[in-house]
């Protein structure tokens, strides 16, 4: 049984030790080119023999029962094998990190678009022929709550509020103040692969090869929706298109899968259309935010308030935690954090990339960008002015936090001394302006464990972590590497099967700095075992390209290892997390140009400037920081779901209509700067989160910009030119 | 997908011969296959013209010039030929879809693609393009890319094109060959039906007619002309309003303008009364504002799509401001040449 390190205290920073001097390099992914050569197997790509094809079926109204669903209707289907509905059939994928399964309403129908059934044929043409022509019949209910803003039953989280001092009072008080509604539209993951999953049976053995970033929850999960033991259940998910939130949990994909599998004693593909993918997947909920500050001509906030409304089918738990970071970024004597949850009847709601912060800071950091207009203080100023020593509302320690530097450093990196006043700027029809904003997103260890094995010239990592496209197999393969003292080409990892050891999985950030600590963890016990067999003490041993030295011995590993040695790691949260509050840290800078006449808003360049603890590797990191700064840029100016008013129903269902930024939407100049930072409180890699802090911020530097550039101020995100040139006209420009 | 029967047509009789109920010609397919995917049109025959004979070239044709149906948009888009004398059709091809696209897709598919309303392409909404008499899910639903001119009662569907905005501001004809053999010449305004109750029928071509050329007329010498597409975001998305404009000058006055609107109509919209009041004018601003206004005279939007006024006022403006020498020439505003 592996022992579990607690993170209870501080680490020594081992890893600025080692001599390998592989950790923080750009490494290439090692499994790059067989993504951009296609034969990296994602999913639905597996052929098995005999595997026949499933296609789900949607409910056409937003609330009621089905009382029938007409098996005959699509009898003359080329080679239907059957239709599959009933009591395991999933209403929605599971919340992460659940564990259990998803809601299985049975006939119940709590949105238009939930998966009812399954159909599966010889051929997948054929399959989705009869789900298309499936009769179903059903009992609508009279009435539904389809629209947040008129819902009849809205839940205010009093519990979960965070309420000090006097917020009223404090703006009625203050030299200045602003009191703004925002709203932000419904978004969704876009990942590229759509959700996908084969299912085999041999006995009572279900194999599930599927599309998903948290195996060890996922296992569970599926097991539970079919009602088998967890024991019985391997997943294998070694190459994923993209997660974005959307696959944490088990969905109707794999549960109807196994569902038709199991019947039908043949392997079942079943892929999700990617208008199914809209429907029948978790979305981020749309907010409405109030933003409040007040504050002293000097600048020193008094007053910091946040209050939002959110969305969710009435029996999912999930709320976008939209007020995160508007907790701790700033500090004043009065603070007011308050959640309502509107019940409503659409696509359920979940976590979508960086959920709470992504849509929280948009708003939040708007706000700030006018109190500091009206204030006449500069916005970097402003923000430097109200650093908390601690937590405002926890009064936890803060472990590493960058964020003076990175507003610092930033606006010198950036020219943001160059800034003009507002609707200044024009080159030829376009309005230049800039905006800034902070970035923030906590950062989070999950209970991680992983196998390491060592061998005279290889390693071998192994553990269920998934790799979305992020870069799990460069940086677990770096840590071993650094650890053990061979160069990365010496090391295979193992992801993405539910047999190996149980890791955090992808999602939160969290998955390299905890799946990374549990390989660190294996890795250092073998560094032990080594110092051992040489005659020294650990703290005296230097690992390189297969030599060990110490205390005045040197061996080879060949010489050290006749037989391989193997050790498993494993990390939780200890009281570091209880004393330390650890978050990244950053700040975002934004130039655009908006047309005076269209509206258009053109990014011209942005620059991140980020503290998020020590980097593993500096290539994956800033391709995962540039990834979140442009889905930054489509929250600001492009993303936005739609939905009918009537049925709730999700109409922007595709890519073409579901706009996530084009590659003309995204300049050249997309810059980051990591910051030198080490968090010893976060765990012993001294690393944080790095994927969400991107997109943390980045939007509200973006509307930051069109304010500076033309005056207009966007409240209803995205900032389409509709909303633009109503800006504009009501400007008199 | 429904299973359908697959013809290749070995020549514009062929292709003809196996048009009727049901059957449906097939080209780049890149309209075509997505709404057969989802069942949204389900034909039993499928007629490949692709390899049709002489439908492939953009050649000069009496004092202009003729593209054959077959031609793709990106060869149409890169002919030096329509870059130099029609600059505003390479614009507005290019201001289209996406690069793999546009290679795929041909001249007289890009004609005769579907509206990308969402109630059309939902099958579980009633549509009365998609299933006539069902009624329009479009009224007390989402609209915001919906037409506000030429509207009816039963659909507000937009056109979706972009080549056909700058081809009717260009003043294009389509050549269209019927069953026999004979050709016809028609306008756009003449190809493409307005909704009225029968929104399912999009164009006045027969049983056994089959669009094969597109035909331009002699280049307008010495015209500015422009493709302004304003989208949300800065490519591969549809128009939320669009002004192709041909504009020539006499001296400081406008001498002719020929103005068309993509994202606005429900076909490519044009409309002569705007062209007219531009003739003989000083250009400014309070000029193209009530151009803009005349424009709008009988438009009638759906809530969500009443910013389509005031944008396309501003993107005519922005236009013309060009075109008349006004504002600088940005990209999208080219001067055509005298000869290739």
């Amino acid at each position: 049984m592996t022992d579990t390190f607690k993170m209870d205290e501080a680490q020594p920073r081992l890893l600025d030790e080692t001599r390998q001097g592989v950790i923080g390099t750009p490494m290439d992914r090692p499994e790059g080119k067989l993504k951009v050569s296609g034969r990296a197997p994602y999913a639905a790509e597996i052929a098995l023999d005999g595997m026949v094809h499933g296609v789900l079926v949607r409910a056409t109204i937003t609330r009621g029962q089905i009382t029938a669903i007409d098996e005959t209707s699509i009898h003359d289907t080329p080679g239907l094998l059957g239709v599959f509905h009933g009591e395991h059939f999933v209403r929605n994928p599971a919340q992460g990190m659940a564990a259990e399964s998803p809601e299985q309403p049975g006939t119940r129908i709590d949105y238009h678009g939930q998966p009812i059934a399954l159909v599966v044929a010889k051929t997948f043409e054929a399959a989705r022929d009869g789900a298309h022509k499936l009769k179903i019949s059903y009992k609508p209910d009279d009435s539904v709550d389809v629209d947040p803003q008129t819902a009849s039953n809205v839940v205010s989280k009093d519990d979960d509020a965070v309420i000090i001092g006097d917020v009223d009072s404090a703006m009625a008080r203050a030299d200045a103040s602003v009191d703004l509604q925002f709203t932000t539209p419904g978004q969704v993951a876009a990942a590229m692969e759509p959700h996908a999953a084969i299912a085999q049976w041999q006995g009572d053995q279900l194999l599930l090869h599927g599309s998903l970033q948290m195996l060890r929850f996922n296992k569970r999960e599926l097991a539970d929706a079919v009602g088998i033991d967890p024991e019985n259940v391997r997943i294998l998910s070694p190459y994923i298109g993209g997660g974005f939130g959307s696959k944490l949990g088990i969905g109707a994909e794999a549960v109807s899968a196994a569902l038709a599998s199991r019947a039908l004693g043949c392997p079942v593909r079943v892929v999700m259309a990617r208008q199914t993918v809209f429907d029948a997947v978790l979305r981020r909920t749309e907010t409405s935010q109030r933003v409040r500050f007040a504050a002293t001509k000097e600048g020193k906030l008094t007053a910091i308030a946040h209050d939002d409304t959110v969305s969710n089918l009435s029996d999912e738990g999930f709320a976008e935690p939209v007020s995160t970071a508007s907790q701790f970024l700033y500090g004043a004597e009065n603070m007011h954090f308050l959640q309502k949850v509107a019940q409503i009847h659409r696509t359920p709601a979940g976590s979508v990339r960086a959920p709470g912060e992504a849509v929280g800071m948009l708003a939040f950091e708007a706000g700030l960008d006018e109190l500091a207009e009206k204030l006449d203080i500069c916005p970097v100023q402003l923000r430097l002015n109200n650093l908390p020593e601690r937590h405002p509302a926890t009064d936890q320690a803060f472990s590493a936090r960058a964020l003076a530097q990175a507003l610092r450093e930033g606006a010198q990196q950036f020219g943001w001394s160059e800034r003009q006043p507002t609707a200044s700027r024009r080159e030829g029809d376009w309005y230049i302006g800039m905006g800034m904003a902070s970035a923030a997103r906590s950062n989070m260890l999950v209970p991680s464990a992983a196998r390491v094995t060592l061998e005279a010239d290889r390693i071998v990592v192994e553990t269920d972590m998934t790799d979305i496209g992020t870069g799990s197999y460069a940086i677990l393969g770096q840590i071993a590497a650094e650890m053990l003292g061979l160069p990365t080409e010496k090391v295979v990892v193992r992801l993405g099967d539910t047999d190996l050891p149980g890791a955090s999985g992808s999602g939160g950030s969290f998955g390299a700095s905890s799946a990374g600590s549990a390989v660190y963890l294996a890795a250092k016990k073998l560094r032990e075992e080594l110092a051992h067999s040489l005659g020294c003490a650990a703290e005296e041993l230097t690992l390189q390209d297969g030599m060990a030295r110490g205390a005045n011995h040197e061996k080879s590993f060949a010489e050290l290892l006749p037989n391989p040695i193997m050790a498993e790691g494993a990390i939780e949260g200890g009281k570091t997390a209880d004393e330390y509050f650890s978050a990244g840290f950053g700040a975002h800078f934004c130039e655009v140009a908006v047309h005076a006449w269209t509206g258009e808003t053109r990014v011209r360049r942005m620059l991140g400037v980020f503290g998020m603890g020590r980097v593993l590797n500096e290539k994956t990191a800033r391709s995962q920081a540039v990834g979140g700064m442009i889905w930054g840029v489509g929250a600001a100016l492009t993303e936005e779901l739609s939905h009918d008013p009537r049925t709730g129903h999700i109409v922007s269902r595709d890519l073409a209509n579901y706009h996530v930024p084009a590659h003309a939407d995204i300049p050249r100049q997309m810059d980051v700067v990591f910051l030198e930072e080490r968090d010893d409180q976060a765990n012993p890699m001294q690393t944080k989160g790095i994927g969400e802090l991107g997109i943390s911020g980045a939007g509200a530097a973006v509307v930051n910009a069109i304010h500076n550039a033309c005056g207009v101020r966007i409240y209803d995100f995205p900032a389409t030119p509709d909303k633009v040139i109503a800006g504009l006209e009501a400007l008199g420009r | 997908m429904k299973s359908f029967d697959y013809i290749r047509a070995e020549s514009l009789s062929d292709a003809s011969k196996a048009m009727g109920d049901g059957a449906q010609l097939i080209a780049g397919g890149t309209n075509l296959l997505d709404l057969m995917k989802l069942q949204i049109m389900s034909p039993d025959r499928v007629i490949d013209i692709t390899r049709l004979p002489g439908l492939s070239d953009v050649a000069p044709y009496k004092d202009g010039v003729k593209i054959g149906a077959l031609v793709s948009n990106s060869d149409l888009a890169a002919d030096p030929k329509i870059k130099a004398l029609y600059p505003v059709l390479t614009r507005a091809i290019v201001a289209g879809a996406s690069g793999q696209i546009r290679n795929k897709a041909s001249t007289g598919g890009n004609l005769l693609q579907r509206t990308r309303c969402p109630y059309f392409y939902d099958t579980s909404m009633a549509c009365n393009k998609r299933a006539p008499g069902t009624g329009c899910s479009a009224h007390g639903g989402a609209g915001r890319m919906l037409a506000i001119l030429g509207t009816s009662d039963d659909c507000m569907a937009a056109h979706p094109s972009d080549m056909a905005v700058a081809l009717r501001a260009l003043e294009a004809h389509v050549e269209i060959t019927s069953a026999n053999g004979e050709t016809r010449e028609v306008g756009l305004d003449t190809l493409y039906r307005l909704p009225g109750d029968r929104p399912d029928l999009e164009t006045t071509l027969a049983e056994g007619e089959i669009i094969t050329a597109v035909i331009l007329p002699a280049p307008v010498k010495g015209s500015v002309q422009s493709y302004r597409k304003v989208r949300d975001r800065a490519s591969y998305a549809f128009a939320l309003v669009s002004v192709a404009a041909v504009v020539t000058m006499d001296g400081d006055k406008i001498d002719t303008a020929s103005l068309a609107f993509g994202g606005v109509g429900v076909r490519p919209w044009k409309d002569a009364q705007v062209d007219a009041l531009l003739h003989g004018q000083t250009p400014d601003q309070a000029l193209f504002a009530k151009a803009a206004d005349r424009l709008l005279a009988q438009a009638k939007p759906h809530p969500e799509a009443e910013f389509k006024r005031p944008l396309v006022k501003r993107a005519l403006i922005a236009a013309l401001r060009e075109a008349t020498g006004l504002a600088p020439a940005t990209a999208g505003t080219d001067k055509t040449r005298d000869a290739v």
